[in-house]
């Protein structure tokens, strides 16, 4: 606790470093996921397709991914960005099978009635099969969260600071209650942002919590 | 593309195929990690998973351990461990464990969740003892989804195998970590590409076990 205390600042900056690390992806692979989930529901062969395709590259291990990448894109090896593209690829690859499966609950008989009401297909889309699907939407957001929050901390291993940094930081200078503060920070933070996908979850679909009430 | 072309490179060298620091023997490491973790770990969440999802209790608590165990960082708890126990098979082995239980649990209770209610009680109708019911009823009919959870287990233990190399052990995770530490990118490449193989090879194995699977019934 007392070395906790001590090195605040320094465990704030990183602990800052790896919100972003985290959240970028997370929204970024929200964003494109969505469109692709949905775009499988519609075209049902190619959509498959599209699943299986992402579920090939989620198999695909974190470590050689980081490497691999700034080879393909001329990045700089140590660059953040680096770390960033393989989480949100990984984010895209498990969101667009939430995203597919949360589409496919929705009733055709509901996307029928809009239909019959006179929706025009990007009405049908965002505004009922896209609240519909939401719930699942969100199921699929805080497991990726969790997850990514807990795959930044391997980033240190090629040069990008975050709180996994005070893991290689203790393990050189073999100081456990560095690493032990570093595990409860990552754990706490995968907490927290969990916390927010689901106030955000509550704010978006008000009508869950009427039903939850019941 | 030419870091890339250059590991290439590195793999397609003959020399780096043979002795300790070879590929062949730097897979069967890995493998062998992959193996002694996912053993131990599906004897640890494999019984408790079906004992949960037999009787039903403690849900709530395995899934808001396995949530847990989700967030913990392999990484930190694999230092964590090295400096309570020393360098050893012990602290990769600990850390690669605990990443393993969340998918098999996980597996093993929502497999067993998923049998028709209405299949067990007739089961237990015609007289079947509980280990009856168990073994032949709920295991046979959960078989998918607890494959599924051995699926992810293996593919996260072998892509998370690579940590052990950040201690001084061996397996595949050699080529990064030695690649870094004198900035040979070909070799840190080769090394990853050989490790995605890997991956995927025995994901394709699943899936062709899986589906041959769901063919016999």
């Amino acid at each position: 606790m007392r070395w906790f205390l001590d090195n605040w600042t320094d465990i704030r900056a990183l602990a800052w470093r790896h919100v972003w690390l985290s959240v970028i992806p997370i929204v970024l692979g929200f964003v494109i996921a969505v469109p692709i989930g949905y775009a499988a529901r519609r075209w049902r062969l190619g959509g498959s397709t599209l699943v299986s395709i992402a579920s090939v590259v989620y198999t695909i291990p974190s470590l050689p991914l980081l490497v691999i990448i700034p080879g393909l894109l001329g990045t700089r090896f140590l660059d953040p960005i680096n770390v960033v593209m393989v989480l949100t690829i990984y984010a895209v690859a498990v969101m667009v099978r939430s995203a597919a499966d949360g589409f496919a609950s929705v009733s055709e008989a509901v996307v029928d009635a809009a239909r019959a009401s006179g929706y025009s297909a990007w009405q049908r889309a965002l505004q009922v099969e896209l609240p519909l699907a939401g719930p699942v939407l969100l199921a699929g957001v805080r497991v990726v969260s969790v997850s990514t929050v807990s795959l930044v901390t391997i980033s240190p291993l090629v040069g990008v600071a975050n709180l996994g940094t005070l893991f290689t930081d203790g393990y050189q200078r073999y100081f456990s209650t560095e690493i032990v503060v570093g595990i409860v920070c990552v754990v706490v933070l995968a907490l927290l942002l969990d916390l927010l996908w689901v106030m955000l979850g509550r704010v978006a679909m008000p009508w869950l919590r009427v039903r939850g009430a019941r | 593309m030419s870091a890339v072309s250059g590991g290439l490179d590195w793999l397609a060298t003959g020399a780096h195929w043979h002795g300790e620091d070879g590929f062949p023997h730097r897979i069967v490491e890995h493998l062998g990690y992959t193996a002694l973790t996912v053993a131990i770990a599906s004897a640890i969440a494999l019984p408790l998973g079906l004992w949960i999802g037999h009787t039903g209790r403690l849900r709530g608590l395995a899934i808001a351990v396995t949530g847990a165990l989700r967030a913990l960082p392999t990484l930190g708890l694999l230092t964590l461990v090295v400096i309570w126990r020393g360098i050893g098979l012990t602290p990769p082995t600990v850390a690669l464990v605990v990443l393993a239980i969340p998918p098999l649990l996980a597996g093993a209770y929502a497999g067993l969740e998923a049998v028709d209610r209405a299949t067990v009680d007739a089961a237990r109708a015609i007289g079947m003892t509980e280990w009856q019911v168990l073994g032949r009823v709920e295991i046979p009919l959960a078989l998918p989804l607890i494959l599924g959870g051995l699926r992810a287990a293996v593919l996260q233990v072998i892509a998370t195998a690579t940590i052990a190399a950040y201690i001084g052990l061996g397996g595949l995770g050699r080529f990064i970590i030695d690649g870094l530490a004198v900035r040979d990118y070909p070799q840190m490449v080769a090394g990853s590409l050989v490790i995605v193989a890997l991956a995927l090879i025995l994901d394709g194995l699943f899936a062709v076990t899986q589906r041959a699977l769901s063919l016999q019934r």
